[in-house]
């Protein structure tokens, strides 16, 4: 109010006024009594569910790592696997074949996946039938059980057309079958949000599509693809199932070849050791579970890293 | 591409005819890369192709010999038998026992965790809790199948000290690690669908007096049931399809049973067990590997359908 003006109300009314807007403004503010018992359960509720998901994930790690606690040393990484020792077995075979696999699935991933993923988002018109069936494949092998891809890598990769026996080679292979629906659709998301502008941009000054792509639209999407490839490479490392049927299982003691003789993998031996009875070789299953689990956090948080390092706004 | 290239002839053409902005020369180059992405895609088809393929004639093969009626039968099941029965019913009910106690433990946790992640996390909290829980989603299952051999199963057995038949093997347990695998799965899914209600929907009823729990189980929860279904769903058929947790906790014995104490065989733990085992190929026993796998990928494909038809509904509702 402006000073020109004495106040014209008397202190009894503006007493009164200040009342009752605090009266309305406490019955506006209070809810139905009962609603907000419920509704303070129910919060609680949700707390005690998140507690447990996240205690769960906490329980994971720390069982691992204390009953793997007395396992833990070098030798996990230098030795080979003992059926009678559990004090001397170690994982350097599973290692070295994971490290195999890994390369295999890079290999043979990265370029399809790629591949796949600007082909969908670039050529494909997608009304036609054809690209919906592809759409439709990439959702539905998305969750078509891993087993059944191992089924399919005993059948066709290991013995059938491809013949190529139990190697790491056909191990490589059935994990990349696994993980490409991953890679494709991580892929395409990356592509997805180069923004069109760039792309018109590109074909305005005369390039074709292809060089479009190859300049503009991959180097843009780089880092979105390479946090997918990370992702879908840190799934193959830890998946065991499909190996079981393509051969992984089998009990290696000496370093794998890429391309002949038996191989093993990390989370297969780890299997392998927590299958059998006696404790001791569990604590091994354990501290290799650890070693695993380093390893794939790792592998996660430089995905994380390089998402918010890359993270472009256009 | 091409009504890009017409309407550039079309009106920049008309200005200058004498240089039309249309390729001088076919581009075969472009044309190669392009059929060479297209190869890349098809993959995924030949994927799919070879999957059935691989599947269907070792499983005609089977059921040439055993009989489709034996194989869907609560007979034992003993393939490895000098007389082998193929009870396969026996491995289905085992494989919906352990499915139904993950669901069980995961559903109303990962519902709940949704409901919080969508509806009352602070935006800072949400950005910490949903990579978290998405870590526990990207646990290898041998990792949790061992959790549940060395920590669930000696636990339940603690509190429970002469229910289990077989220790240290019980469906319980496996169930309960698979649980820790679909939680994320769920809540991450269910928050997903949650968060696509649009925000009229909550102001509507903020307006109209509703709290916060009205709104978020009376508005929000229903208007996102399809998604919320679809990611039950989803959960579900990675449940049956899990072999590594089984295959270390649930046991061996093809027990026609939910009992959560009693030991079962899944059908992803048959098909583990005979392909690892010391079976010939080409024997009847080896062929359960594909018989029981086509039933398998028959089950988690029609759950994967009906995922998929429920969040398209879900998504033709509000876009």
């Amino acid at each position: 109010m402006s000073p020109r003006f004495p106040r014209l109300t008397s202190e009894r009314t503006s007493l009164a006024t200040a009342g009752a807007h605090a009266a309305v403004a406490t019955s506006l503010k209070k809810r139905p009594g009962s609603d907000t018992v419920k509704g303070q359960i129910f919060f609680a509720l949700l707390l005690f569910a998140v507690a447990i998901a996240m205690l769960a994930l906490a329980a994971v790690i720390l069982q691992n790592a204390i009953k793997g606690s007395s396992a833990f040393g070098t030798h996990l990484i230098t030795d080979g696997p003992s059926t009678i020792f559990p004090e001397k077995a170690g994982f350097r075979p599973a290692i070295i074949g994971s490290l195999y696999l890994m390369a295999g699935v890079i290999l043979f991933v990265v370029p399809i996946g790629v591949g796949a993923a600007v082909y969908l988002e670039e050529y494909a018109d997608g009304t036609r039938w054809w690209n919906k069936l592809i759409e439709l494949n990439i959702q539905n092998l998305a969750a078509v059980p891993s087993i059944i891809y191992g089924i399919l890598g005993l059948a066709f990769i290991v013995r059938g057309p491809l013949d190529l026996g139990f190697v790491a080679l056909a191990g490589a292979l059935t994990l990349s079958l696994l993980v490409l629906p991953t890679v494709i659709i991580a892929a395409r998301e990356a592509i997805r949000a180069v923004p069109p502008s760039i792309r018109e941009g590109s074909l305005a000054l005369g390039a074709t599509q292809w060089q479009t792509i190859r300049r503009q639209v991959l180097p843009a999407s780089v880092p979105g693809i390479a946090t997918g490839v990370i992702l879908a490479i840190s799934r193959a490392l830890g998946e065991a199932a499909p190996l079981l049927l393509v051969g992984a299982a089998t009990f290696v003691t000496f370093d794998p070849q890429p391309l002949s003789g038996g191989y093993s993998a990390l989370p297969t031996q780890i299997f392998n050791y927590a299958l059998r009875p006696q404790d001791e070789f569990k604590v091994v299953a354990a501290a290799g579970v650890v070693l695993m689990l380093i390893v794939l956090l790792m592998m996660n948080s430089f995905a994380i890293w390089l998402r918010n390092r890359y993270e472009q706004q256009w | 591409m091409e009504a890009r290239d017409a309407t550039a002839t079309g009106e920049l053409g008309r200005m200058d005819p004498a240089r039309p902005l249309v390729a001088a020369r076919p581009r075969y180059g472009e044309k190669i890369i392009q059929g060479l992405l297209a190869a890349c895609a098809l993959i995924s088809v030949i994927t799919t192709t070879v999957i059935v393929i691989s599947l269907l004639s070792p499983t005609l093969d089977f059921f040439g010999e055993v009989g489709i009626g034996k194989f869907f039968s609560l007979d034992e099941w003993a393939p490895t038998q000098a007389e082998p029965t193929f009870g396969a019913l026996r491995l289905v009910i085992g494989t919906l026992s352990a499915t139904l106690w993950a669901l069980l433990f995961a559903v109303p946790i990962g519902l709940l965790s949704g409901i919080y992640l969508s509806e009352y996390a602070r935006p800072r909290v949400r950005k910490t809790v949903k990579p978290v829980l998405e870590v526990l989603a990207g646990i290898p299952t041998v990792a949790l199948g061992l959790f549940a051999i060395t920590f669930i199963s000696p636990e339940i057995q603690g509190i429970f000290p002469d229910a289990v038949k077989s220790p240290p093997f019980f469906v319980l347990a496996a169930g309960l690690g698979i649980g820790l695998l679909i939680v994320p799965i769920i809540a991450s899914l269910s928050d997903d669908a949650m968060r696509a209600v649009p925000g009229g929907l909550r102001e509507g009823a903020y307006g109209l007096g509703a709290d916060k729990l009205k709104v978020a189980t009376r508005v929000v929860f229903p208007a996102a049931i399809s998604g919320i279904v679809a990611s039950i769903v989803l959960a579900a058929s990675r449940a049956i399809g899990e072999t590594m947790i089984v295959l270390l906790a649930a046991g061996a014995n093809p027990n026609a049973s939910f009992n959560p104490f009693e030991s079962v065989l899944t059908m992803t733990a048959s098909i583990a067990r005979v392909a690892t085992g010391d079976i010939g190929t080409g024997t009847i026993t080896y062929d359960t590997i594909f018989a029981v796998g086509s039933l398998l990928f028959v089950m988690t494909l029609g759950m994967n359908a009906i995922a998929m038809r429920l969040v398209r509904r879900f998504r033709e509702v509000y876009e």
